[in-house]
């Protein structure tokens, strides 16, 4: 792996960590919801990077494409009886 | 206090022990002797450019079957507990915008062709069957998003599904009857490496399997979106 990769790499985890945080953290639900996204979407390059296109393929449509997407249609469906 | 001192003991363990694994890890020089076979019989037996295709369909395809079972579990206990909710009624709301109506347009059928692509073509190119139809059931939420009273034939949805368990398990018993073993791909020719059609039954299997995963998606996607309240 060059040296430009592992820069890349590790750059990549670090905003994965970051994005880790936000979600758990974060006050407003749907930046959460956004972050845990971006947490797979980081993943499946990670995925990319270690040479196996399947299983980036997969986490990036069901990690970031799919669950986000259920996250928000189901906080939209609990709006009703909560306040974060 | 000592619950946040706990859990931080606990943390620092868990680092510990993946520190100790990260370190003690050396990549091979060398494939190990199963990923040896797979690596270099797949091409000659299977015909199937995509290895990790060849192993999900093929080598280990009752592991698949598994695992498109506990999918279509779970699909089943989405829609009875959702069952039991209340329709939803069709009232006046805000529309949704015209960015997400016309977006949806345009997107929606490629988004489904990008879906049909990835699991026509899985043994060729990456992707597969769960990936291909969870492609397609994004397409499906898209329409779901851009008008939420859309309507999706349940029948038609759950026909797709079972079509294609059914003939799923036809063809692997069919390999039993055929070829060397259940799920068998080679009871239609082989061909040439790197064809559409080619890699014998795995195309077939393939689609079957990203039809019936998209179907299953949907078919959450659509039970959630049309019940009001549980």
């Amino acid at each position: 792996m060059s040296m430009l990769m592992t820069a890349m790499t590790a750059l990549l985890c670090v905003a994965m960590l970051v994005a880790a945080l936000v979600a758990i953290r974060g006050r407003s639900l749907p930046i959460a919801i956004l972050a845990a996204g971006l947490v797979s979407l980081v993943a499946s390059v990670l995925f990319l990077i270690l040479a196996s296109p399947d299983v980036a393929m997969t986490e990036a449509a069901i990690g970031s494409g799919l669950t986000t997407f259920l996250f928000f249609f189901v906080l939209g469906r609990v709006r009703g009886g909560e306040n974060d | 206090m000592i619950k946040r001192f706990i859990a931080f003991l606990l943390l620092i363990a868990i680092g510990g022990i993946f520190a100790t694994l990260l370190i003690g890890y050396t990549p091979d020089a060398e494939l190990n002797l199963t990923a040896r076979y797979y690596a270099e019989r797949t091409a000659a037996d299977l015909g199937s450019a995509n290895i990790v295709t060849a192993i999900v369909v093929t080598y280990r395809g009752l592991d698949t079957l598994g695992e498109v079972t506990v999918l279509f579990l779970s699909a089943a206990i989405v829609g009875l507990v959702l069952a039991g909710g209340r329709q939803r009624t069709p009232r006046p709301r805000a529309p949704v915008g015209e960015l997400l109506t016309t977006g949806t347009r345009l997107l929606a059928p490629l988004i489904m062709l990008l879906g049909v692509y990835v699991f026509v073509n899985g043994h060729l190119t990456p992707g597969g069957g769960f990936q291909g139809g969870a492609i397609v059931a994004s397409g499906v939420l898209l329409l779901l998003l851009a008008d939420p009273l859309r309507h999706f034939s349940h029948g038609l949805i759950s026909a797709i599904e079972s079509l294609a368990g059914v003939f799923y398990v036809a063809i692997g018993l069919l390999g039993l009857l055929l070829a060397g073993g259940f799920l068998d791909n080679r009871i239609l020719p082989i061909g040439t490496l790197g064809d559409l059609f080619s890699a014998g039954a795995i195309p077939l299997i393939y689609s079957l399997i990203g039809l019936k995963v998209g179907a299953e998606f949907a078919s959450m996607l659509a039970s959630l979106s049309g019940t009001e309240e549980l």
